[in-house]
This record gives C-alpha cells, structure tokens and sequence, in this order.
C-alpha cells in the first residue's frame, strides 16, 4: 500500500471523492496542506481575498451545480472567518465541507497562536463536524464528511485538522473506503406509501389548492416532477424565495413568490386555500406571517426530508418524510394509475378567482409601482435585465431590498439559477457566490444583483474576479442608504432613520472598479438605462460594475402586515393595505 | 410534562457537547443528564430528563435524531418504566439527632456509608420524588450538602434498546 502523509493524503482523499475545485486562504496551520496543493495538478485551488468569499464563493458553486462546495482555511482567524459563511450554507442546507487547519495536537487548548475551537465554535451551524486525531483516519473521515454534507438534507461539514496530523515527514499506508458504513446515520428514503395515498385522495378532492414549493425542490431535483404533477392536476404553485425556478417562473400557472414580499394572488391564494401541498419548504417565519393565523381552512400535505421540519411551527395534516424526488413520481405514479381527476370546475372557479386577484393586484399584470417619475425604479432595472439576459442568466445576490426586487422581476424558468442567502440573510454573499458560478459556469451569463451596502460587505473579491479572470455583470442598485432598513424606520420606527445612510461617504465604484482592473458603468438617469445595460452586458469578457442610481424613496412592496397579521394581511404600496 | 428520553449514542469526543448544545440552542430544558458507556465501549448511554409538551418533546427527539451522533434513542415515559437516581447527603447528626436521623435512612431504605462523632454521610437510591421525600423528612437545618446523580432509567419488560 501506498504511504503518504497526513497533508498528501487530505489532498488524495479529495481526488479521490471526486473534487476538483477548492477555495480558500492559507495559513500557518494549513501550510502542509497548502503544499501538497502545490505538488498536484487535478485541483485547482481558487485563493480568495478573506475566508468569509471563500465560503460564499463554494456555496455559489455548490448550489449552481449541485455538488459539494470545497472550502480551506487556516486556524483561528482563518477558521473563525468562516464561520458566517457555513451559517449561510447551512440556513439554507448547502452541502459543502470546509476543512479548517488547527494547531497542533499538543498545543490544543493552550491558547496557542491562532488557536480557535473551530469544532465548538462551528458546533451549531454544522451538520456534522470531525477533528482528526490520527493521519490514518483523514480517508474514512473525508468520505463520511461528503457523504454526510450531500445526502438527506444537506449541510455543511467541518473537518478540522491539527497541523502535526499532516505533518509531511511521517507517513501512513493510504486508502480510500469505496464503501461506508454509518449505524447512526441513515437519511429518509421513499416516502410512507400509505400517506402518500393519502395525499394523492386530498388532492384529488381539493377545491382551493396551492402548490406551496420550497428549496428542497431545487435541492433534492425534484423540479420537474413538480412541474409535472402541477400541469397535470393543473393546480396554481407558489415558490419560497429559496425555491424560485423550482417551477417555471414564467408559466401562466405560477403565482410568483409567497411570504413577506410576495405576490398578492400567492399569498391571497395561500390564504383561502383549503389544501396545501407543501414541498421541500419549510414554513419559515417569513412565509408564514403569524402561524396562528397561517391558512385557517388548509389541510397541509407536507414533505420533506427532514422529519424535524415537519411540523415543527406548523402542524402537518399528512406529513411525508422522504426525499423529493421518490414521494413526488410516487404521486405522480399514483395519479396516473387511477383515472380520477380533481373536480374541473371547482378548479376551473378557483382559477378564475386567483386570475380576478392578479388583474386587481398582481406584480406582472401592470406596473405596481410608478413609472412617470424622474428616477430609475429599480424594478424596472431587474426587467431590463431579464429581457437583457433573456431570462437565462445566473443571478445572485446580496441582501435587503435589490435581493426582492430580483426574486419578484426576474422570473426563473429553471432551477439553481436563482443563488441567494434565504435563511441567514448574509450581506456580503452574492460577489463572492458570483464568482463561484462563474468557475462552474464560464460560458454563461452570471449577474450579481447587489446594493452599495452589501457589495461593501466582501468588495475585496473583485480582486480575485481579476486573478482567475471571472467576467461576471455586478449590478448595483444604488440607493445611497440601507433600503431595507430604512424601508422599516419609514414604515415602523416613524422615519428615524437610525444609522442607515452614510452621509456621502461612498465610494465612487466605476473609480473603484477600475483600480481592480474592471470596467465601471454609472447609471443615473431614466432615459440611458436601457442602452447603457446593453452596452455592459455587452462586454462579455471583463467584469463590469454597473451601478445604477435608483429612486432611494422606493420601498419593496407587497409586504405583509406585522406583527399579528396574517399571510393576506399586506400593505400594496405606502398608502394601500389589503 | 416532564419526559425521560434514554439515547444511545456514538462513544466519541464531542457527541455529548452535541447534545447539550442542541437543547441550549433551541431552548429547550435539561432537569438532568446522566451519562456513562455501555457494555460496548464504542457506545454511551445517556438519560436525560426535560419538560416540555407533547409537541416540544417531538421536536427534541426529532432533532436528537438527527444528530450524527446518536444512534437510538426512546422516550422511557412513554411507556412503563423503571427510573432510579442515587442521592449522597452529609448529615448533622449529633446526640439524639443521631439516632433519629438513623430511623429516618432506615424507613427509606438509604445506607450509612461514612460516619464522624458529628455526622453521618447517607445514600439513598430511587425515583427523584422519593429522594426529594427523604431530604424533606432530614429537615434543611441537618443537612449538610447534597449530591444527586440525576435520573438514569429502563424500560419494564422485554423491551430493550440496543444497536
């Protein structure tokens, strides 16, 4: 058997589980690590300019492509830097393993230089954390991490290791497990196919239902059995925010995203809905407004995974534990086996009074917001870009007002196209997410929807955009203030506008752009919006900053009513509520 | 309610931290954790006691189980039980105390397990409500310090849990 050491085996194992692509930030900790690195050529290491990108950077990768994000950093600050970015991934279950250099074994618990718990500190945003002891157990523990951060519901992993485990002068025979065994760890399967019939008869006599889809969708592959099982029982579907492109945003059976900013019709559908069928959602607080008040007359169907989200702050009427795509064709299978059908004009009424909700309020029946102003809208910014990009761009993004004015004007059509932080809500995610995409993607269109506040929050990445050469569109809806937070201080707090604008204080980002060796575009006026977009999206070979001065009085709206509203509850516009 | 959940679990560095931060994380209580390894040694046992409703208790064992860590767990309250806890307590016991506290070991069938001319130190085992039971019946004023191990149980019957 072949002997390596503990650094030339972590870089093997790798190899082996098939990983081509790592990002990451070396260290003290992490230099045997590092040149081992260096003595391959399989794995290409992409050195960003601070760990939080390099999270951020693998999780775009991973959820664009569905495989594994990689992540390498050093000890201490380079392992506690990283931690934001784990939480993102693991909010939103990203499968992804960092592997975290750490001092030696000896020093551990000394308080060594640069010593941090990564295992501790990780402990409640990982799904599953290791600290490698002996060289010889870096194969079993690699395949285990994998295996564990990209089955079930995903997450990620932190394998930490100590610097004398790699150490490069003591070597051990090498060998990576083709089969695991884990008597703790089994992830769900088929679905219970007596539910499952069940389901399948609640549907069936459904007069009101609503598809309510969420990331799991995405994430487990089950998009076009959805999309399937909707056309056939032509039943309307709504996406979380993390599901968008689970269903066909342009199809006439979509009703657009639901939840704080989302549609009239979806959340008005939601409302009257009298069966729900829930998958891979997870109910989350910014869906479901007050969950006393969530759907009163709805049997919910719901599956997922994770029987720990089932149920957890909605009670589930048939709960359905199992991966999405088994418990969906299963469904599908079931339906098309019997020859019953929903009642047709039950749901031919439905669908005439969802069509009545979209024509009185609906976000793409007509402009709902205004359009004879001075100002650029940044709605109408989002719109030029679909049109722009034909709705086939990746796009990513940052967090706060930009990010809902993507998820409501940029319709996906298709899955992982729609890359953004849901669940933590990370300022700071989609430059570096971009640039993720961009590797996996280097033929397609990539645009980061931002604002000049999260674009401040990891802008040193356009630095690494410039190394590796990743021409991705970042577009930046300038509103010179922290729009969402200022929407709040305007809608809640009577206009105190606490530290949310930053007094001319911002950088001028074509200048900034340019000193990175990119192309900056500004755009301030209505009447040049759409030639200088075109212009930009033009340039397909260099990364181009386009920041866009957009009306900085414009609040994101619908947003539903708190606190004690409920999922109809939504103010329309500054002066009209539901 | 007050529920005790028995988990069998991977015997590694870290799996009881896991556990202890899934409760403190998501707020839910421990009363007690005991926690030893089994008769195979890549195994521990734990047993904790915590309160809660039934949907807060199915969350717990929910999220338990997903630990990667643990690898069986069952609510013991479930079912009909058995549950001991061990109670070690120094007593003042001088003169006329002496021979009452000694009544009091004897009526609830606790040990003398260290004597001086001023006190006695006494184990008690059995559910908490009877060890709760005896130190009301010592009196605050002749206890000197307690120490309890906190609950440890196993299910009547056939009923096993085991990999």
């Amino acid at each position: 058997m072949e002997l390596l050491s503990g650094g030339d085996m972590l870089v093997r194992a790798l190899q082996d589980e098939g990983v081509d692509l790592i990002f990451g930030y070396p260290g003290g900790s992490a230099l045997h690590i590092y040149d081992a690195i260096f003595r391959q050529k399989s794995i290409k290491h992409i050195l960003v300019r601070h760990e939080q990108g390099a999270t951020h950077a693998a999780d775009g990768y991973a959820r664009s492509t569905g495989k594994v994000g990689v992540v390498l950093v050093t000890s201490g600050p380079g392992a506690t830097n990283a931690i934001t970015g784990i939480a993102t991934a693991y909010m939103d279950s990203i499968p992804m393993v960092v592997i975290s250099g750490q001092v030696t074994s000896d020093k551990i618990g000394e308080d060594a230089f640069q010593e941090t718990d990564m295992v501790g500190c990780s402990r409640p945003i990982v799904k599953h954390s290791f600290l490698v002891k002996n060289a010889e157990n870096i194969p079993e523990i690699i395949k285990k991490a994998f295996y564990i951060a990209n089955t079930g519901r995903p997450g990620p992993v932190v394998v930490d290791v100590p610097k004398d485990v790699t150490n490069p002068a003591e070597r051990y025979p090498y060998q990576y497990p083709e089969k695991l065994r884990m008597r703790s760890y089994t992830p769900a399967g088929k679905g219970h196919g007596g539910q499952i019939r069940k389901a399948v008869a609640l549907l069936l006599s459904a007069r009101r239902p609503v598809i309510y889809a969420g990331g799991g969708v995405v994430q487990g592959g089950g998009s076009e059995l959805l999309t399937e099982l909707a056309r056939r029982l032509n039943f309307p579907v709504t996406n979380t925010l993390m599901g968008l492109g689970a269903y066909p945003g342009s199809d006439k059976r979509f009703l657009g995203m639901l939840g704080m900013h989302g549609t009239f019709e979806a959340n008005t559908a939601m409302h009257h809905a009298d069966v729900i069928l829930a998958v891979g959602a997870r109910f989350d607080d910014r869906v479901t407004n007050t969950p006393s008040k969530f759907c009163p007359g709805a049997k919910i169907i719901h599956i997922d995974v994770d029987p720990a989200s089932i149920s957890k702050t909605i009670v589930a009427d048939i709960p359905i534990v199992g991966t999405v795509q088994s418990v969906l064709s299963e469904m599908l299978d079931t339906l098309k086996s019997g020859d019953e059908q929903p009642d047709q004009s039950a749901i031919v009424d439905w669908w005439r009074q969802i069509d009545d909700w979209r024509e009185r309020h609906g976000l793409y029946t007509a402009p709902r917001y205004q359009t004879d102003g001075a100002l650029i809208m940044p709605q109408d910014v989002i719109r030029a870009v679909y049109d722009i990009t034909e709705g086939d761009a990746y796009v990513t993004s940052d967090v706060g007002q930009h990010q809902m004015f993507a998820a409501q004007y940029y319709h996906f059509d298709k899955p992982r196209r729609w890359i953004n932080s849901g669940g933590l809500g990370t300022m700071g995610f989609g430059l570096p997410a971009a640039l993720g995409v961009k590797i996996a993607y280097p033929d397609k269109e990539v645009v980061c929807v931002t604002g000049e506040g999260s674009i401040q929050m990891c802008i040193q990445e356009l630095s690494t955009a410039t190394q590796y050469h990743l021409p991705v569109k970042i577009l930046c809806l300038n509103n010179q203030a922290l729009g969402m937070v200022k929407q709040w201080q305007e809608m809640q707090y009577e206009g105190r506008l606490s530290n949310s604008v930053y007094e001319e204080s911002l950088p001028d980002f074509v200048k900034l752009a340019e000193a990175y060796g990119h192309l900056g575009v500004k755009i301030e006026h209505r009447d040049e919006l759409h030639g200088k977009l075109q212009e930009a999206f033009a340039e397909k070979n260099r990364t181009v900053f386009i920041d866009v001065y957009v009306d900085p009085s414009e609040h994101v709206y619908p947003m539903q009513v708190m606190p004690n509203g409920s999922m109809r509850d939504m103010w329309l516009s500054k002066t009209e509520r539901t | 309610m007050r529920r005790i959940i028995s988990v069998l679990m991977e015997n590694e560095p870290g799996a009881l931290s896991r556990v202890v931060g899934l409760f403190s994380q998501r707020g839910y209580n421990i009363e007690s954790l005991t926690v030893a390894p089994t008769e195979d040694a890549t195994l521990s046992r734990l047993t904790m006691v915590t309160i809660g409703d039934d949907h807060k208790i199915e969350q717990i064992t929910k999220n338990l189980n997903k630990l990667i860590d643990v690898v069986k767990l069952v609510d013991l309250t479930e079912g009909s039980h058995i549950e001991r806890e061990l109670l070690m307590v120094k007593v003042r016991a001088n003169g006329a105390q002496r021979d009452e506290v000694k009544r009091s070991v004897d009526i609830f069938r606790g040990q003398i397990v260290d004597v001086t001319s001023n006190m006695y130190t006494v184990q008690v085992a059995g559910t908490s409500e009877k060890l709760d039971a005896f130190l009301q019946a010592l009196g605050e004023h002749t206890i000197m310090e307690v120490v309890r191990s906190g609950v440890s149980g196993i299910a009547r019957g056939e009923k096993v849990l085991s990999v």
